[in-house]
């Protein structure tokens, strides 16, 4: 095999789409290649043209200009040879939830050509590699979120492709299904012969591929193995510590011209320069170079080329520890039929802290967050926000609490402003009260320029943004988010955090769930859950100092995680 | 209950109804369609149905009497065979609906003082427009008939028959069908507004912003209710306004009795949509929920086929349809000028249909968020 | 066509079928309760209607004819003593036509003849006021004959009418009402079923795996097609069965033009199916435009019910398109006729021009290509 043919090969490509009668630039002349053996990375923000590019690969959509050539197959005149060779996984790779594990394989092993004779041993391999073994008469549907995308990524290989096409395969899984599904596909790239294309959203991920496409806009910013991206900023990225909590620490950073980024991490901020820029001098804060991280290139990049400033995260004095119980748990118990997803929780959570809700898919941690909000009643348990019984008296304790869920359920049909009127009047704001919130979610999420776009029309970003004004829009002393920054990339998850440190200086009581385990270092207190029940408890350093063995001193929290929950799962599948 | 929310509630459902495209074609387009469509195609008499005429005549009598048919709108002349085996095919071929055969002493027995006989052929595979046609053809020829005895000075049979139609004297289906369209597409906005509407929420995912707002479940179902009252009435006002103006309905009855039972009316049709849309998690299954109920109450309702035609037990069960009262209260009111005191009978079993039917709703609607 | 890939395909829509109820519902269930539903909802044969007799001066020659009234089984008569209260019972509804006698009737009837027998029907539902006046003509009608045999002298009308009726000689509407019914039913089922299911792949994701797999256009639809062909034919099949032993409708024609006739209008239905989901790639857009396209037009212009000559112009030619009517009338033909070639030979060539067009159209626009 010679390794310097490329497998797949794009120049200048081009595709727009018509959008309400505005032509869109999807893809604005992108070159690249993939080689045998090289897993390329797709990376870039949402509406970067990451699943088009991918859709135009698999000929599924025609360039308007450029060529596409995979596997010696131009897309335009031969897509079918194209289809016949190539594996492609969609975005929602599309599993049939009514068939199980064996009959999705036996459908794609028929409609790839895979003659009977070798199936045996293709499926026998595959499912050794996917773990799948022991589910094959199960149905797709019952299969946990991360068994499915191992499934779904089966279902591509059943038929040994020698170009993979993969398009974002590790969203909305949790770590640990994370870290096995990149185990079988820098296996599959090992052997030397395929050649990957995969697109994520996790920038971490850029570092296990071999080269990197950084696109934006539709068009390809940078490319190059990631070890490139680093190098260029080499001695801009410092850790800066305090003895004040870190969140503080990135507040008084990002208020300093010469700082690109700060973001949270373990006990205090890692801070990248801006290019030139000198270190200051902070006083009480001290500076320790770290290794760069290709997130720090993408950072920079990015902010270069987005028109949109980064937001100011408001300089507020440090959280003021309100004595103020603001929820509290007592031995909350769900059960769905006989099955008990919440056995027995406690916790509390004082007023103006942020608190962090941590779990793999399926650990009862969605459970646990419904009943929070009232929006589920739990099956026992006492259950207590901001001083009110939810149970009791739960449209008082709902006048108090703001909720804005992963899908930022807005009315897509309404404008920014109905919205935004819509709810204010929900929770009772009338006359000039109202006219006065209005105002000031108009100017604090500047969402002025959008007033009278459908909800539907924005980007996702700015939904974001207006769910969030919409769930702030009567003042609530607490916030429960959950998953609030899923699918939303980097840069605005950073302003995101932003506004919400903000909130909690305020002494506003923030509450949240999430899978980015960078995020978790935002918290003040963090749950982490397992099988319905707490399987640990505490701030961020001390979850990390449970998971410290001899071999990893300073494990990450998501190593912590990861080894946290390998540990009670294993525990509790002995005990069964 | 806070009138301020109910009424921010209400606001939003309209907009997010009408800033839609598809639900606006939905609200507007089948109910315009079905209006025309139903007021011109769905009625029961007959025009130009395809005859054929077997004259084996040759007189002057039989030639009248074909005469009479050639003029008469119902009937449309299409074939003249001119041998009798061909009648047959004429028929099972559907050339013709039916075949008159004038036998070759027609017009003599009639010089004669006799009795004539005249044959009629009719395709029963379709019995009702046979037996429309039939008595269609017994009318003209009774007609002839009639004319000829007093022409030719035959004595006159013992009785006579006088007939006359009430509320209707031309008896045009039409004036029956319209004031039923208005029940029946009143039946499928109220449904379609409000029986997919939480479920579109909760697909959307802001079924549960709602429910961490203050607004109680009373609210919120009031919010539901009244988009489909308003919507509801305000579609009935214009079928009806179209009903009177251009398919010249004529209304003899008391504007106040008709918006009385549409009140009702809503307020049965909006708890079975609440209560439809209450019940299924997604948009799809209220779909289902909504065409599940919609064709039984329609069939069974008296739209189209009498209630008093059904078998008894099947009778029982409209009791429980609340388009079966309101379908007599829109004809009493229209063709036979019925005011409030008369309809009693028809709003009692409403009122209860309608709490019935509200308070399954509010159950499902809390059930499903406990 | 690749042999592989389709069975692949058509035991993957086998699969789900036996797995997901609602396609089973709708093919089995719904067409048995909309049949019951329909066919003992909806007829158009009026029995027992109540009528009220009024004779202002009752004789032996009033009662003899109102005796005809009462043995007649289609009438429930009530006597009223006078025209005020036979019109109030009117009014409200109670009785649904009056037979008024006149004082003077029984003198006019014996002496010169002619006499007036007032008929006042309620002619607010016209098509029932029309049987039902088509039944007091015939009760009269046999009073005269009465009325001459008893004096000896032969009636003497210058016309007299004899009617057959061919193909249904009782003239039960359930008779023709139920081959229609499964015409219209097979229209909504036919179409929903596949209406759904494309909608369901293109939401869930799937039908873009499958686009990107070497699977064909025309293996993808044929995929579809057979699966739901079989569950259809079960679902008529019943219907025919139901027709038969339920409501003992008579089957003259042969079974297997009628399967032949079914599996045409069939491909007609699941073609439309196809063709709606294609367009809509949305559950629930594709179940409204189902609805609202196949069940309503069937119902309405397919003959079924309504004449269709009666019809004004524009909506007559808009019925040709609606392969309903040509199965609708295939099916009362077979039923109720026998295997009458000519119609059945001009209905199956006008579904065969349906079904064509509507799965070429389907092949067409659909391509393996997401814009």
């Amino acid at each position: 095999m010679d390794t310097n043919t490329p497998l797949l090969d794009l120049q200048d490509v081009r595709k727009t789409f018509r959008a309400g009668g505005v032509r869109v630039t999807a893809v604005a002349g992108v070159s690249f290649m993939v080689r045998p053996g090289t897993i390329t990375g797709l990376l870039g923000p949402d509406g970067a043209g990451k699943t088009t590019l991918m859709r135009l690969c698999a000929g599924l959509l025609l360039p308007d200009a450029g060529r596409i050539t995979a596997l010696g197959f131009d897309s335009r005149a031969d897509a079918a040879g194209i289809q016949q060779s190539v594996g492609y996984m969609p975005q929602r790779f599309g599993l049939y939830e009514d068939l199980t594990a064996q009959e999705n394989l036996d459908l794609y092993a028929d409609l790839h050509g895979v003659p009977k004779a070798a199936r045996r041993a293709r499926y026998e391999e595959l499912l050794r590699l996917t773990g799948l073994g022991p589910f094959g008469r199960r149905l797709a549907r019952d299969l946990s979120g991360g068994m499915k995308q191992k499934l779904g990524l089966a279902c591509t290989l059943v038929h040994p492709p020698r170009l993979l096409l993969l398009d974002e395969p590790t969203v909305g899984v949790d770590p640990i299904s994370r870290r096995e599904l990149w185990l079988i596909i820098s296996a599959l790239a090992a052997r030397g012969d395929t050649g990957i294309l995969i697109s994520t959203a996790y920038l971490d991920e850029a570092e296990r591929c071999g080269h990197v496409l950084l696109v934006h806009n539709g068009e390809v910013l940078d490319q190059g193995p990631p070890a490139d991206f680093r190098a260029r900023m080499t001695g801009r990225s410092f850790f800066a510590t305090a003895a004040v909590p870190g969140r503080a620490i990135q507040a008084r950073i990002m208020s300093d011209a010469a700082f690109l980024d700060a973001v949270v991490q373990r006990d205090g901020v890692r801070v990248v320069m801006r290019a030139g820029a000198q270190l200051p001098v902070l006083p009480g804060i001290a500076f320790a170079p770290v290794p760069p991280r290709f997130e720090d290139a993408f950072v920079e990049r990015l902010r270069a080329a987005s028109p949109m400033p980064p937001a100011p995260p408001a300089a507020a004095p440090p959280a003021p520890a309100t004595s103020e119980v603001m929820v509290e748990v007592h031995d909350l118990r769900r059960f769905f039929g006989p099955f008990e997803a919440v056995r027995g929780i406690s916790l509390r959570v004082e007023g103006g802290r942020i608190f962090g809700l941590l779990g793999a898919n399926g650990a009862g941690k969605t459970t646990t967050f419904r009943m929070l909000c009232g929006l589920l009643p739990p099956s026992s348990g006492t259950l207590t926000v901001a001083g009110i019984d939810v149970r009791a008296a739960p449209a008082m304790a709902r006048a108090r609490m703001g909720y804005m869920s992963q899908k930022f359920s807005l009315y897509g049909d309404l404008s920014v402003a109905q919205n935004l009127a819509f709810f204010a009047a929900a929770y009772g704001l009338r006359g000039a009260r109202r006219a006065e919130r209005l105002r000031w979610a108009s100017d604090a999420f500047e969402l002025a320029p959008f007033w009278n776009t459908n909800a539907n029309d924005l980007a996702l970003g700015f939904k974001q943004r207006l769910a969030l004004s919409c769930a702030l829009i009567h003042e609530p002393k607490i916030l429960f988010l959950d998953e609030p920054t899923s699918g939303v990339d980097p840069l605005a998850r950073r302003e995101f955090w932003g506004r919400i440190n903000a909130l909690a200086a305020e002494g506003v009581t923030i509450m949240v769930t999430t899978h980015f385990m960078e995020e978790a270092e935002y918290c003040d207190d963090l749950v982490l859950m397992s099988l319905g029940s707490i399987l640990a408890a505490g701030t961020p350093a001390e979850i990390r100092a449970r998971a410290r063995t001899p071999e990893r001193p300073d494990p990450t929290m998501d190593d912590a995680f990861v080894a946290l929950i390998e540990a009670h799962e294993a525990q509790a599948r002995r005990a069964s | 209950m806070d009138w301020y929310r109910v009424q921010a509630l209400v606001v939003k459902e309209f907009l997010a109804l009408l800033r839609n495209k598809a639900s606006r074609m939905v609200l507007i387009g089948p109910p315009v369609i079905q209006l025309i469509v139903f007021s011109y195609a769905a009625t029961f008499n007959l025009h130009n149905v395809p005859i054929a005429i077997y004259n084996e005549d040759a007189g002057a009598a039989a030639r009248q009497l074909i005469a009479r048919f050639q003029g008469s709108p119902y009937f449309s002349i299409e074939r003249m065979p001119k041998s009798g085996r061909r009648i047959r095919d004429i028929i099972s071929d559907k050339k013709a609906l039916l075949v008159l055969r004038i036998g070759p002493r027609f017009s003599r027995d009639l010089a004669l003082h006799r009795t004539a006989r005249v044959e009629v052929l009719v395709d029963g595979r379709n019995s009702n427009t046979a037996l429309i046609a039939l008595s269609d053809v017994n009318a003209v020829i009774q007609a002839f008939s009639v004319h000829w005895a007093g022409t030719h000075g035959w004595r006159a049979t013992p009785a006579i028959l006088v007939t006359r139609a009430w509320f209707n004297p031309n008896l045009r289906s039409r004036w029956f069908i319209v004031p039923g369209v208005v029940g029946l597409l009143t039946l499928v906005v109220a449904l379609l507004v409000t029986g997919l509407s939480v479920a579109r929420e909760r697909e959307a995912g802001t079924f549960d912003q709602l429910l961490v707002t203050p607004l109680g479940p009373w609210e919120i179902l009031l919010g539901k209710a009244l988009p489909g009252f308003l919507i509801g009435s305000l579609e009935a006002t214009l079928i009806i306004v179209v009903a009177i103006l251009w398919f010249r309905v004529p209304f003899m009855g008391s504007v106040l009795a008709l918006y009385l039972g549409l009140f009702l009316f809503l307020l049965a049709a909006i708890g079975v949509g609440l209560a439809i849309s209450s019940a299924s998690a997604t948009q799809q299954q209220g779909l289902l929920g909504v065409f599940l109920f919609l064709v039984p109450a329609v069939i069974l309702s008296g739209f189209a086929t009498p209630i008093a035609n059904m078998p008894l037990p099947v009778q029982y069960l409209t009791y429980l349809n609340p388009l079966r009262y309101f379908l007599i209260i829109l004809r009493g009111v229209f063709l036979e000028g019925d005011g409030i005191a008369i309809l009693w009978a028809q709003y009692l079993p409403l009122v209860a249909i309608g709490l019935v039917t509200m308070t399954i709703a509010t159950w499902l609607f809390r059930r499903r968020l406990t | 066509m690749n042999r592989q890939r389709l069975r692949g395909l058509i035991r993957k829509e086998a699969l789900q079928i036996l797995r997901d109820p609602s396609s089973i519902a709708i093919a089995f269930v719904m067409p048995f309760v909309l049949l019951l539903l329909f066919g003992y909802g909806v007829s158009l044969d009026a029995r027992h209607v109540p009528i009220a007799l009024v004779a202002a001066h009752p004789t032996a020659q009033t009662s003899g004819l109102f005796s005809g009234f009462r043995q007649s089984p289609y009438f429930r008569p009530r006597t009223y003593a006078d025209m005020v209260a036979a019109r109030r019972a009117l009014m409200k509804g109670r009785v649904d036509a009056i037979i008024w006698l006149r004082p003077d009737f029984t003198r006019t009837a014996l002496g010169g003849g002619a006499a007036p027998v007032g008929v006042i029907a309620n002619g607010v539902n016209a098509n029932n006021a029309r049987i039902i006046e088509g039944y007091i003509q015939g009760v009269w009608a046999s009073w005269l004959a009465a009325q001459a045999r008893e004096r000896g002298q032969p009636l003497v009308v210058p016309v007299d009418v004899r009617s057959r009726v061919w193909f249904n000689p009782a003239l039960r509407s359930h008779d023709y009402l139920v081959p229609g019914l499964i015409a219209v039913i097979m229209t909504l089922i036919g179409a929903l079923l596949t209406a759904l299911v494309v909608a369901r792949e293109w939401e869930r994701g799937t039908m873009e795996a499958l686009m990107a797999s070497p699977a064909t256009i025309t293996e993808i639809l044929v995929g579809k097609l057979v699966p739901y062909f079989f569950l259809g034919m079960g679902g008529m099949a019943l219907s025919v069965v139901m027709a038969i032993v339920v409501f003992a409708v008579p089957l003259v024609g042969s079974l297997w033009v009628l399967f032949l006739c079914a599996a045409l209008f069939l491909l007609t239905a699941l073609g439309m199916g196809l063709l709606i989901s294609t367009i809509a790639r949305n559950q629930f857009v594709a179940g409204m435009i189902a609805l609202v396209t196949t069940y309503l037009p069937a119902f309405i212009l397919s003959g079924f019910i309504f004449d269709i000559h009666s019809m004004p112009w524009p909506i007559r030619i808009l019925t040709h398109i609606i392969a309903a009517r040509y199965f609708v009338s295939t099916l009362q033909t077979l039923f109720l006729a026998g295997d009458v070639w000519p119609v059945i030979a001009r209905n199956m060539a006008a579904l065969a021009v349906i079904a064509v067009f509507f799965l070429v159209t389907v092949a067409r626009i659909s391509h393996k290509r997401l814009d």
